[in-house]
């Protein structure tokens, strides 16, 4: 099995090197999405045969080779393949395989074919590592790797020239790539405090051993770990003070919002609260473990709401990854690990779906993300309107699609823990979830052509695209029906959590409520956006200009706020440091290269040509090497 | 007592002497102070004790240098004065000055460390005679100083080539005219290349 | 009253001295020769003095060897002195400038 594990996590790496190493300068080749594409592939195989393998054997730890061994300090390049890793080794291989195909047709047209190939693949590379390492240094590698991947990829466009934050405020990709790699920069600095503070009082990474020894350390050194840990997963997961990054990284390519900004990347800082199961479930942390849930809560209805007025498509997309991502940490923080895991799945499947959908959109209207100006696009984009109508559906939560199982287990698992107010929270945001993801559906496909004025003329992505996003639509379909056998498999790992006989009784009621609320969402959104001619959407200058709308169109005025009070005093304070700098640094450079450069001047007056001169300087030397040497004879 | 005076006479007159050569206008001057000083100088060896090294002061400064100097002097004609200009005559005194405090500073140093060992000390011979200073000389300097002996020999050899061939090739004009002969030159190559391209042909 | 070395070395310095002041202050080529060979006499002296006090031969020798550079130094000095009085028709040092820059 062993052998299975490598392949699974160096075909990406070799797929990175392939594409960065021999084609980085040269024209595009389809050699190289071929390729990369199937090496992923690979990489999905190996994972699915682990996957057997695990259900059948349990876990699979390999040790490659020791990496750190210095004193005390030891740590092995280890993989560990159980339950929970290898879930999301499925789920990374697999949206992955089909993000590459896909991108093979998106990125067709792109001058940097290769270059993405290699960052995208080198991704999935780093992101094997951040589920597989068997630490939590080697969980950090990984971390720090998709950082700097997802800082790559979001600036793959990089030349796109800033715009000001009145005119747009997510002005450009290099600046979106700086805002997301800074911002989890500061997380991440948590994060390693936490994984100091394990190594200063346990002595070891390995999870294995932290977790053993975990109940025997103070309550008070419990909670500041696991605050670290979670501040580490705030930053990766776009959590509500440190979200901001993950709406304005959608200016990368669509297949990265994809794979990265919705399936994968953001959902590891959930995966690093699955992972710490074993710390966040102890009695000491159980504050932290309701700070988790309640902010997950809280960004769910906190994004959902943004979502409700935003125009862009891609935006909408992104925040409801956000909200999504809250369900996820509200489940995590009540102690439903299984269900957050189950979600994460789940989510991954029908968001990325619903994203490579959004970039089918994009792509016919040559990169135009205004919903306002789509519109009855289902006549020419079919294949892609019935992809983003499964995925809606299965975001909103209708039943038999996946987001229906496991969305209400997260909502059943609130109420059954008496946590009515982040239940009523999570209802009323599965609302608005299907309100706003069927909005932009209703935008884009339904309702009067405006794009027909704009000039544009959308036409349907390539037929094998279309084919290769399939796998997704399937899932996002049939993934909930699997519950109970995913349940069975994943609590061999992860702690069960069983729902108590009452909210058992009220399971068919409580779901009902979520469904009815969903379905309002969607019939209001359908009224509201879908009809043509007489029916058909107007913009209201007036509702528009409320506070309300405004309020939510600015998301709350957060990025304001940090632009206003953040960056531009930390510009103030650069530019004086800088004078400063250049004051005193530069001006000692400066006077020294100016002594030298008037010693010179001066000395230049010696050179006068006249021997007689020339032998009175020489005398000057002559003494003064009488005098060393008289000194030297003195002092020796 | 004689040898204090003797001191004293030989190291005022050279000091004036001295100071004759470096400050008189007059070349004639200037050489006659000099030659005169080096017969002092010699004295001061003979008061030392060094009287090889003073019958060569004699024999080569007294004798030979100042002969060539002379001769250099009749040479250039140099009795009618050099209009020196001098700028900086006090520096030039202050460096001087500096100069001699340094020596003496530099020079009472090892005897104030009293660290020097003699290596060929005045010795007796054999039977425990004093040897005379002349004998020990030739003894010490064809024996130890013996191939720095040799070197100055071949040295003074190449000197005197030297002085001749700088002073005596080629009198009648000037070294610095020799790119005309550079031309000639360059025209009978061309004469030799046309002549054997016709003995090919 | 004993003559010491510190006498002859202190003779020597000054001697020195005024062969250096000579040589910073004459223009004079010729001049200049003299200047040195103050120097070089003043320099003997001293070598034959601390030889003297050691009871040391060597200071002795030294000062034959300067005597020998000293007599070939002259030989060829005037030889170029020759050279330069057919260039440039003096001695003055002030005429020579061909260096510089």
């Amino acid at each position: 099995m062993e052998k299975f594990v490598y392949i699974a996590l160096f075909a990406p790496f070799v797929g990175a090197l392939f594409a960065g190493l021999f084609f980085a300068r040269s024209p595009k080749t389809h050699l190289v999405g071929i390729v990369n594409s199937s090496l992923i592939a690979v990489a999905f195989v190996s994972a699915v045969t682990l996957a057997l393998h695990v259900a059948e054997h349990g876990a699979v730890h390999v040790q490659m080779m020791t990496w750190i061994a210095v004193g005390d300090l030891n740590i092995p390049f280890g993989f560990l393949v159980d339950e929970v890793s290898v879930t999301m080794m499925l789920v990374v291989t697999l949206v992955s395989t089909i993000v590459h195909i896909y991108s093979t047709g998106y990125m067709n047209h792109d001058k940097g074919y290769n270059r993405f190939f290699s960052y995208l693949s080198a991704f999935v590379f780093s992101m094997m590592i951040l589920v597989m390492s068997d630490n939590f240094a080697g969980l950090f590698i990984g971390w720090e790797g998709v950082g700097v991947c997802s800082w790559l990829l979001i600036g793959f466009w990089y030349h796109k020239e800033d715009k000001t934050f009145e005119e747009n405020p997510s002005i450009s990709p290099s600046w979106a790539a700086n805002e997301a790699f800074i911002m989890n920069r500061i997380a991440d600095l948590g994060m390693l405090v936490g994984i100091f503070l394990i190594y200063w009082n346990v002595g070891s990474l390995q999870y294995d051993v932290v977790f053993k020894a975990l109940p025997h350390l103070a309550d008070g050194l419990l909670v500041a770990i696991a605050m670290a840990l979670f501040i580490g997963a705030m930053g990766k997961s776009a959590q509500f003070p440190l979200h901001t990054w993950l709406t304005d990284a959608m200016e990368g390519p669509t297949p990265v919002s994809a794979l990265i900004h919705a399936a994968t990347m953001v959902t590891a800082g959930v995966f690093l609260v699955i992972r710490a199961n074993p710390l966040f479930s102890l009695d000491a942390v159980h504050g932290v473990s309701m700070f988790i849930a309640s902010l997950g809560a809280f960004v769910a209805f906190y994004a959902a709401s943004m979502a409700l007025s935003a125009r862009d498509i891609k935006r909408i997309v992104a925040l409801s990854t956000l909200s999504q991502l809250g369900y996820m940490f509200a489940a995590a923080g009540l102690g439903a690990y299984w269900i957050a895991l189950f979600h994460l799945a789940a989510h991954a499947f029908f968001k990325a779906l619903l994203f490579l959908g959004a970039g089918n959109v994009m792509h016919a209207m040559d990169d135009e993300l205004d919903i306002f100006k789509m519109g009855g696009m289902k006549k020419v984009m079919r294949g892609s309107y019935i992809y983003m109508g499964i995925a809606s559906f299965a975001l909103a939560g209708l039943p038999i699609m996946a987001g229906f199982y496991s969305k209400d287990a997260i909502i059943e698992t609130a109420f059954n823990d008496g946590s009515f107010i982040i239940w009523g929270i999570l209802v009323i945001t599965a609302g608005m979830t299907a309100f706003y993801s069927f909005r932009q559906v209703f935008f884009t496909f339904h309702g009067e052509e405006r794009y027909k004025a704009l000039g544009f003329h959308p036409h349907d992505m390539y037929k094998y695209v279309l084919v290769a996003m399939a796998p997704l639509a399937v899932l996002a379909i049939s993934f909930g029906w699997f519950m109970d056998n995913f349940h069975e498999f994943i609590t061999k790992n992860l702690p069960d959590y069983e729902m108590s006989h009452e909210t058992h009784h009220l399971a068919p009621y409580l779901g009902t409520i979520v469904i009815v609320l969903a379905l309002i969402g969607i019939c209001i959104a359908y009224i509201k956006y879908a009809g043509k001619g007489d029916k058909a959407w107007k913009r209201n200058e007036k509702k528009e200009n409320s506070f309300i709308y405004k309020l939510v169109a600015n998301q709350y005025y957060v990025p304001k706020f940090y632009d206003e009070f953040i960056v531009q005093p930390y510009t103030v304070a650069s530019d004086k440091f800088w004078e400063m700098d250049k004051a005193i640094v530069d001006g000692t450079v400066d006077f020294i290269a100016k002594v030298i450069y008037v010693s010179g001047d001066v000395s230049r007056g010696m050179q006068n040509g006249n021997l007689s001169s020339y032998l009175n300087w020489m005398g000057v030397g002559a003494l003064l090497l009488v005098l060393g040497a008289g000194i030297s004879a003195f002092i020796g | 007592m004689y040898e204090v005076i003797a001191f004293y006479v030989f190291a005022v007159s050279t000091t004036i002497l001295f100071t004759i050569t470096a400050m008189s206008k007059n070349v004639l001057y200037a050489m006659s102070s000099l030659a005169a000083g080096m017969v002092m100088i010699s004295g001061l060896f003979f008061l030392l004790g060094a009287d090889f090294l003073g019958v060569v002061q004699l024999i080569v400064y007294v004798g030979a240098v100042m002969a060539l100097y002379a001769f250099a002097m009749m040479f250039f004609d140099a009795t009618k004065d050099i209009k020196e200009r001098h700028q900086n005559a006090p520096l030039v005194f202050l460096l001087g000055g500096l100069m001699a405090v340094l020596f003496v500073v530099m020079f009472s140093a090892p005897i104030i460390g009293d660290n020097i060992q003699a290596l060929y000390p005045y010795a007796v011979d054999e039977f425990g005679n004093s040897i005379k200073n002349a004998e020990y000389v030739g003894m010490i300097l064809f024996t130890k100083y013996l191939i720095p002996f040799e070197v100055a020999a071949v040295m003074l050899l190449v000197a005197m080539i030297a002085g001749i061939i700088l002073a005596g090739k080629k009198m009648d004009y000037s070294l610095t005219e020799c790119e005309v002969s550079d031309e000639e030159l360059k025209v009978e190559e061309l004469d030799i290349a046309e002549k054997l391209k016709k003995e090919e042909a | 009253m004993e003559i010491g070395i510190s006498h002859y070395l202190i003779l020597s310095g000054i001697l020195f001295s005024i062969g250096f002041v000579g040589v910073l202050r004459r223009k004079n080529l010729l001049m200049l020769f003299f200047a040195t060979e103050i120097m070089l006499n003043a320099v003997n002296v001293a070598f034959a003095a601390i030889g003297n006090y050691y009871g040391d031969l060597s200071g002795q020798m030294f000062a034959f060897f300067i005597i020998a550079v000293a007599a070939s130094e002259v030989a060829v000095g005037l030889g170029l002195l020759i050279l330069l009085h057919k260039r440039y028709g003096s001695l003055d040092l002030e005429v020579i400038s061909s260096m510089k820059g």
